[in-house]
Parts: C-alpha cells; structure tokens; sequence
C-alpha cells in the first residue's frame, strides 16, 4: 500500500583548486568541508555502525564489500538542518536531510548549493592568496568520469522488490526528457560527432539491475539500506538522475517519481505493461534524441516515445489523484502541483521544447549554446561552447552562466535561508538537527537512524530513531520544552 | 480515453489561434526575445573563462559515488 514518501537527495559535486600548486581533489574536498565546519559552533562526526553499502535488495550480502570504516578519516560532518555533508570518494558530497515534501527537498537541495557557495568562500580565507576551490553541480568532466546525484524514497517493504525493479525501469528512463541537465559530447562514444545530448548521465549505465554505483552502473540499484525500520520499509536509492540547477527540474524529478512509486505500490501505475525490451539502450537512445521521437521498443512488441509513456504514467497519476488522493507524497496540494506541472512540462516538450528554456536545464543550457554558436560563428566542437556547458554549473554566484539565465523559481530565497541552518520540521531530521543546535557539544556522533550523547560519566547512549516521520516538531517540540541539557533530554526520553 | 488523447487534441488546437490572431504581436515577442538574448550574450561573454581551451582541458575529475 502506498505509505507516506520521505524524500533525500545526495549529491557530489565536481572540485576543481584553481591557482594553487596541490589539484589532490581529496584534500580539497576536505579544506573546502573544513572550512565551512570550523566557523560554524560545534562539529559532530558522523556514526557508520549502522551503513551496509553491500546489502542487496535481491537478498544477499556481497563478500568482500568495501566497509564504510576505510574512509573514517575523511572529513565527515553533520550539520543543524541535519544534512551531512562529507568527502565522498574525491568529491565534496552534500546529503539533504530527510524531508517529507517535495517542495521541501527543492528547498534543501537548494540550500546544499548555499552551504557549497559558503563553504568556498570560507576556504577563500584559508587558502593562499589567488588559490580558490571551486565546485560544480553537475555529473561529468566530459573526459568519462562521471559522479552521482542520488535519490531516495521511502518505499512499502511489502513490495516486491522484483516487481519493483521491473515497473520502475521506463520511468526513470524516460524522465530523462525533463531531468536532463544538458551535455556536449558523448562519453559512451568518444569517436562520435560532437552533438549535444539530453542528461549528463545516460553514457553511463550498462546494467539493468545492480547493487554497483562506481562501474556497471545499474539503471535500478539493488542498495538495501533503508536506515530505517527494515521491517517495514525500504529506501529506493535512484541513481539515474542528473543534478539539476533548475528547480522546476528537481520538483518534476522528484516529484513525478514520487507519484509513480504510489501507483506502483499500489499496483495502478498502468493497464498496459510499461516494461522496456532494452532499457540500457533505451537510456541512451532517449538522452541522445531531440527530437523526442525515438521509439522505444517494449516487451510487449509494441513501441512508444519517452513522451508517450510519460504521457501514460501521467493519466494513471491524475486517475490516482481523483480516485485517492495524493496525501502520501506528503502534502494533495503539491501532488497536484507536480501533477499539473508534469502536464505543462510534457504538452511544452511535445509542441515546443523551447518554451521551456525557463524551467528546464537542457533546454535553458542547448538554447544558450545556439545562441552562442549563431552569435560567434563557432559550433558544438568549439572549446568555448565547452567551457560554456562546464560554467553553467559553476556553483560561484558570480560565475554561474545557470543564474544568468533567470530560471523560474519554485522555493523563495527566505525559505532556503532558514533551510541552511534548519532540519525540515516534519522528519526525525528536525531532531537531529534540533539535538546539534541545543547540545551539540554532547552529541559525539550522529546518522540518519541515530544519536549518540556523551553527557559525562555514563557509557555513551545511542538513541535510534527507526521511524523517520516521527522526531518532527509535532512529536518532539513538548520534550525539548524547558529541557535544558542532553542528560535531562534522555531522562525524559527514557533512554 | 485516457487523458493523454485529450491533451494531445487540445494542444496544437490553442496553438493555431495563436499564430493566426496576433502575427504583428509575435513579431514584436520575437523582437523583444532577440533583445534579451542579445543582453545574456553580452553577460556570458563577460564572465565566460578566458582561456576556454586550458580551462576545459584541466577540467578533470575522478569519478564517484
């Protein structure tokens, strides 16, 4: 049955140290997270004993899986809105705090980008003079590297995850119509002609179904680490999706998935089987077509666009929404927001995908590289047009070619403001994040699934927290009333 | 039916009435629309990197996740 969506997003940006002698990416992520850590109060390290990167989905456990602890040394914080923020690999990784809408994690993500614009200006101060880090947020140097931005949903253990992984697979690869973040030069096919292709991702994956995310790259991750109540629910980790600059982006990207998953947990997502003969193919043969005509061959034998099973899943969504509701994605109100949006987004892609330059990454990124080209006399192999596609997602304000372009909002400045400090207030984030701002001191390290407090002579105490809709304001707000210490915390806790 | 047939029919239609009723307007959209890009054009070439060949080919990440 569908259950309420809690929804995360997990981020690495690209690093680049400009001017400086040491380019080692490691050390400046970890300068970068560092910097922006040391002028904030306090600083809490982050707690691996409940991580398990090699459980699968599918019912096993990979031998020989890394285990997190090797990469303890690495800076690895968590901060008040309840974010981590850490050095992943050799990227800076920024983690949303869990958030139970979707406008909410629009927010989050977008303030993910204010901690990274903050954490490079506090690196500024460290650094020598003329050396700077700088990051991007994007998912590809163009050279075949290629970095994540994850999502996460909170899903019914009672699905089957088989069935799961089947009916989710033609979604996410045919969303990429309005996730694609933009890209020149594919990476798949290093010897084709320099074209401009929808996602940055595409190139990409190899596999069906996975529990990898560095190599093979699965279109459906197999990860099970729900860092929740495993009983009960299951954590679908996306790794298919572009990092969009673009909010009305994000919102469709997580927004849409979200509906799609209460129809398939619901077993209603379509009367007709939506499941893709070649998904790897048809991840690139989507992201490499402008056009949007591409037809996509299904097992059935029938075939169908991106736009036509996105035309598809939206019908069964409005039928949902009109038979059900959609409460469950966390407010009906923004289900219907994203509903009538996907709509907009669609009709726009199917008559004039130039409309769209405004809300979409790909479009606002190809519109500005013709435009270019038509102004300079150059083409798509011209290293200026790639310099343009790398600065659009420079994260520096002033250098962003993204906020040249006047992109439609969908979250008010304010509200970002407040995200960068503070944990949404309807997730247990809100008391991880409420625990660091009160007695950050005494906490010594913290997770997604728990705290732990160090508040003298006891043994530490971990408090879990398996339900990730409760620890919100509305659960916690009378225990921290007059509390004014940890220990008195867990006394009234009971822990 | 489902909704996407009725979309699909409802789109093109309101796009047609468009074009036809306000040509002269459109050109001046299109006007406008030129001008604005002008201007963007002029800002990106301010803050574009200069050195756009050094810059992309230094450009290089390990990968992740």
């Amino acid at each position: 049955m569908a259950i309420a969506k809690v929804y995360g997003i997990e981020t690495e940006y690209g690093v680049q140290v400009v001017g400086g002698a040491d380019g080692n990416p490691t050390t400046a992520s970890s300068v970068l997270i560092n910097s922006y850590v040391a002028q904030l109060a306090g600083r809490v390290g982050w707690d691996f004993e409940d991580e398990s990167p090699g459980r699968d989905a599918r019912g096993f456990v990979r031998d020989g899986s890394m285990a997190p602890e090797v990469e303890t040394h690495l800076v690895n914080t968590v901060l008040t809105n309840g974010a981590r923020f850490y050095v992943d690999h050799a990227h800076p990784e920024y983690s949303s705090p869990e958030c139970a809408t979707p406008v909410q994690l629009v927010t989050h993500d977008r303030a993910g980008e204010v901690v990274l614009e903050r954490a490079m200006t506090a690196a500024r101060r460290v650094l020598p003079p003329g050396e700077e880090i700088v990051v991007y947020k994007h998912n590809s140097d163009g050279k075949g590297n290629s970095y994540g931005c994850h999502e996460n949903y909170l899903v019914d253990r009672a699905v089957p995850f088989a069935r799961l992984a089947r009916e989710v697979t033609a979604h996410l690869v045919t969303r990429q119509v309005y996730t694609g973040a933009g890209k020149v030069g594919c990476e798949a096919d290093p010897e084709a002609p320099t074209a401009f292709e929808i996602t940055q991702r595409a190139d990409f994956f190899e596999e069906e179904i996975g529990l990898e995310t560095t190599l093979k790259r699965p279109i459906v991750n197999t990860r099970d680490e729900p860092h929740a109540d495993a009983t009960k629910y299951r954590r679908l980790h996306v790794i298919t999706g572009d990092a969009n600059l673009a909010e009305v982006a994000t919102l469709l990207k997580v927004g849409v998935t979200a509906l799609v998953l209460l129809l398939l947990e619901d077993d209603l997502l379509s009367e007709r089987e939506l499941v893709l003969a070649r998904p790897v193919q048809a991840m690139r043969s989507v992201s490499h077509d402008l056009t949007l005509s591409e037809p996509l061959e299904l097992v059935s034998g029938e075939t169908m666009t991106a736009l036509e099973v996105q035309w598809e899943l939206y019908g069964a969504a409005r039928k949902y929404a009109e038979e059900r509701g959609l409460e469950a994605v966390g407010s009906d109100a923004e289900g219907r927001l994203v509903l009538d949006r996907w709509e907009s987004v669609l009709a726009g892609l199917e008559s004039e995908p130039s409309t769209l330059r405004h809300e979409l990454d790909w479009v606002a990124k190809l519109e500005l590289i013709d435009a270019y080209c038509a102004r300079h006399g150059c083409d798509l192999s011209d290293h200026r047009v790639a310099a343009l596609d790398l600065q659009y997602h420079d994260v520096r304000p002033e250098r962003s070619l993204f906020r040249h372009l006047k992109m439609e909002r969908v979250v008010d400045e304010d509200a970002v403001e407040h995200a960068v400090t503070s944990a949404p207030r309807d997730t247990r984030a809100y008391f991880r994040g409420e625990c660091l701002k009160r007695f950050g001191p005494a906490v010594v390290a913290a997770n997604w699934d728990s705290i732990v407090f160090d508040v003298g002579a006891d043994p530490l105490r971990r408090v879990p927290m398996m339900e990730p809709l409760r620890g919100s304001a509305a659960y916690v707000d009378t225990l921290f009333e007059g509390c004014d210490s940890a220990a008195e915390l867990l006394r009234r806790l009971g822990a | 039916m489902t909704e996407r047939e009725l979309k699909r029919r409802a789109a093109p239609a309101k796009e047609t009435t468009e074009v036809a009723d306000d040509a002269p307007a459109s050109t001046e959209r299109g006007e406008r629309l030129k001008a604005e890009i002008d201007d963007l054009l002029d800002e990106i070439d301010e803050v574009l990197e200069d050195n756009a060949e050094e810059f992309v080919r230094n450009y290089v990440q390990k990968g992740g996740e």
